[in-house]
């Protein structure tokens, strides 16, 4: 047929059949094993509050998009990450209620305000974990233990409690292997650390399951490996150098790489790609400058945990590494600089 | 991701190749061994007199007069511009406006071909070896010869070495790195001793002492063919490159062939280079020695849309419908491509014809056609950073773009150095038309220019 109106479109005409929405599921798709370790770890505490901080972002994101007039933008997946990654990084007897209000402020604040995908200038679950610790500090460091042998019969009262009430909180609690040593000097094992039998945060317990997730996206280049790998051997290399100083006062590398925050930020978080730099340059120093902060953050900082705080600091000024890291244009001589 | 390994062994030599670029499918089995065969005469060609870059030839003929095949239909306007030979014996029917590929009308020549008429070629003056220079790029003119991959740059403008520069390296490109595209490389198969003579005219008229012709590394039976055929006397150095597109763009051959970069808003001359489409250096080898004039040109037709896929010589000015009835098509068409998919464009309607500068017609059927993807934001993955072959910032052109900063995206970014190979819009995952926002930021970036410029008149 001959006859017919032809189709007309700009070149190229082919494309690479990768999209964002393929790329945000494959996100998500690594995201579901450190969420099923999660559970398995901590129980239907864990179970709950992923499924409200997911539904929470996920909500918002739907109801902002609603309410501006705009078609609902759910579809990209986007924020089931967002709502993921936010419930990964609160205790896992976290009260539900301030976990949705979280989701709430991780999207409307953290990605809306900014113009919603793409827009974004902070990693917007962060900002939702930032915001709650801002206003829930007690809660937000009130970690349960993991693999306590009733997790998987009821929840803990704590994750029920009442909005705006002191929620009560359960007799079994641990700390986290950060603030054992920062406030007791008490190491943990690696071999505990790597498979996440310790408290801490929903999804940051177990390293092997985190890095398998960013493997395989790395191997789908979905992944900019460059950022992992620096803040990783940077956290390494900086907290090995004091250690070598001092092997009292400060805890061995392998105990830094495996505890806390870092393989779930180093994977997941810093790697958000439009928080983070465009250029092979940029996102090595990002990198750099993420795995400096935590270091100083857990060593020399009042919290115990500086992961959050790293990513986010390197995230405001990513634009600017963004400016002084431009790649030589073809056929010029000078770095372009952009001041 | 690794980094793509960026050199290739090649008869026994390690060769670079330019930073960044992208693979997409090649789909050039379906067409790269059938050789090139005689298209038939339409009963109409349509010859629109601006089918080349510059200014459009002036037509010398009436309508009703009868023309033999090879004769002259109209005449060259000044330097930038190329005459237009008659691709068939026939009689002049109509001189009136016919549709282009722009989607403009231009004025033209309907030319009716006379059936049982001989179809030999008139010939002209010969233009010899022995010639001058400037004797070899007026005879290039006279043939009317521009680029045959696509650009239809005047062959004899682009050979012309400036005053005050010189050129060192004459580059072949026999690259093809536009994915269904075969019919460079069946001239390079058939059509060597063209090639050949072709290239001591180029010689002569730059002055050049050495030739590389540059093939990518799937063509490996023309480069060994041509190695094969090479006369002891023709200082010709085949070399293979890496298939990667757009490698046939004219400035990263060069820095795959030489390792230098041409400066930006420079020209290869600036290198002491030039390049030279390998099927454009094989239809000099074969008119000058008769002074002819251009009438076809070998063409690819080809897509998932055709039913006899090949590689055609076909005249010029032949309409697309009569080639696709003759070829055969599956189904209902639903996309035509002049040129490859990555750089060609689309055509509106079959009554286009085709030109001096098509080197390919790509057919998808509307089976073959997936739903236009829905645009999404930025998502800043890098992908076009890393596709980008002259390592410019696509991402944030195309940012720029949207919020209408065109001169901040030509003073900052290097928005004019862009040659629109669409690497960048190829890999984007949220299918942002970025090339097509840079043509245009281009277009007005240069009205802006030509409007800042006072005009001496």
């Amino acid at each position: 047929m001959l006859n017919k109106t032809l189709h007309i479109s700009t070149s190229p005409h082919l494309t690479k059949g990768i999209t964002t929405v393929d790329i945000m599921k494959n996100v998500v798709y690594a995201l579901l094993p450190v969420a099923g370790y999660a559970v398995y770890a901590f129980g239907w505490d864990a179970l709950f509050l992923l499924a409200t901080t997911t539904l929470s972002a996920v909500i918002t994101e739907h109801y902002l998009c609603m309410w501006s007039g705009k078609p609902t933008t759910v579809g990209d997946w986007s924020a089931v990450i967002t709502g993921l990654l936010l419930g990964m990084t609160l205790p896992p007897a976290f009260p539900l209620w301030m976990a949705f209000l979280g989701g709430v402020i991780a999207i409307g604040l953290g990605k809306y305000v900014f113009g919603g995908l793409g827009n974004n200038s902070f990693n917007p679950a962060l900002v939702g974990r930032a915001v709650l610790q801002a206003a829930f500090p007690v809660a937000i460091t009130t970690w349960s233990a993991a693999f306590v042998s009733d997790r998987f019969f009821g929840v803990s009262s704590s994750l029920l409690a009442q909005p705006f009430m002191k929620p009560t909180y359960d007799a079994v609690s641990g700390a986290t292997p950060l603030s054992a040593f920062k406030f007791d000097g008490v190491l943990t094992g690696s071999y505990e650390l790597a498979f996440g039998m310790v408290g801490g945060s929903t999804g940051e317990t177990s390293a092997i399951v985190i890095l398998a997730g960013g493997l395989y996206l790395a191997s789908r280049n979905m992944l900019n490996w460059r950022i992992p790998v620096s803040i990783l051997s940077t956290v390494y290399l900086f907290s090995a150098i004091f250690h070598l100083i001092n092997p009292e006062t400060y805890p061995t590398a392998s105990f830094m790489m495996f505890s806390g925050g870092l393989m779930l930020g180093a994977v997941f978080m810093a790697t958000d790609m439009v928080a983070s730099p465009l250029t092979p340059t940029g996102v090595v120093i990002y990198g750099v400058l993420i795995g400096l902060l935590i270091v100083i953050i857990r060593i020399w900082g009042g919290l115990p945990e500086g992961v959050m705080y790293a990513i986010l600091l390197a995230n405001a000024v990513s634009p600017h590494i963004d400016k002084i890291t431009q790649n030589r244009v073809y056929g010029t001589t000078k770095q372009r600089q952009t001041a | 991701m690794l980094e793509e390994k960026s050199s290739i062994e090649v008869f026994g030599q390690v060769k670079n190749t330019f930073k960044h670029g992208i693979h997409p499918p090649e789909h050039k089995d379906e067409t790269n061994s059938l050789p090139i065969r005689q298209f038939s005469f339409a009963p109409v060609v349509t010859l629109p007199t601006a089918q080349h870059l510059g200014k459009p030839s002036k037509i010398i003929v009436r309508e009703g007069q009868e023309v033999l095949r090879g004769q002259l239909l109209a005449e060259a306007d000044g330097y930038m511009s190329v005459p237009l030979h008659a691709p068939v014996t026939g009689r002049v029917r109509k001189i009136a406006n016919v549709p282009t590929i722009s989607g403009k009308m231009v004025p033209g020549i309907y030319l009716e071909s006379l059936e049982g008429a001989g179809q030999e070629v008139i010939e002209g003056e010969e233009v010899s070896l022995e010639s001058s220079p400037e004797e070899i790029l007026s005879g290039i003119q006279h043939a009317g010869i521009v680029g045959l991959g696509g650009a239809a740059f005047p062959t004899h403008v682009k050979l012309k070495i400036p005053d005050g520069k010189h050129c060192d390296t004459l580059i072949l490109n026999g690259v093809e790195c536009e994915p269904f595209l075969t019919t460079d490389h069946r001239v390079m198969l058939e059509q060597s001793e063209d090639i050949f003579l072709g290239i001591r005219y180029v010689m002569k008229a730059t002055g050049a002492k050495n030739v590389i012709l540059g093939i990518e590394a799937n063509k490996r039976d023309a480069a060994d063919f041509l190695k094969s055929k090479v006369p002891v006397d023709l200082p010709l150095e085949v070399r293979l490159v890496p298939v990667k597109y757009p490698q046939g763009a004219e400035k990263m051959l060069i820095t795959s062939l030489l390792g230098v970069e041409v400066p930006s808003g420079g020209l290869p001359i600036d290198v002491n280079a030039v390049v030279i489409n390998i099927a454009t250096t094989a239809e000099i080898g074969r008119l000058l020695p008769h002074g002819r004039g251009i009438q076809e040109r070998v063409i690819t037709i080809t897509g998932p849309g055709v039913k006899q896929k090949g590689n055609y010589l076909i005249p010029i000015g032949t309409p697309l419908r009569y080639i696709l009835e003759e070829v055969g098509v599956e189904g209902t068409i639903r996309e035509v491509y002049m040129g490859g998919p990555m750089m060609g464009v689309a055509v509106s309607n079959l009554d286009i014809s085709v030109t001096k500068g098509t080197s390919g017609v790509v057919v998808f059927a509307e089976k073959n056609v997936t739903a236009t993807q829905p645009e999404y934001p930025c998502i800043r993955c890098a992908a076009c950073v890393d596709a980008c072959p002259l390592s410019l910032n696509p991402s944030k052109l195309g940012i720029l773009a949207k919020n209408e900063s065109y001169d901040l995206m030509a003073e900052e970014y290097n928005l004019m150095d862009c040659f629109e190979c669409g690497s960048c819009s190829y890999v984007c995952p949220s299918h942002i038309p970025l090339v097509q926002y840079f043509r245009v930021s281009k277009s007005i970036v240069r009205k802006r220019a030509a409007k800042k410029q006072p005009t001496h008149a």
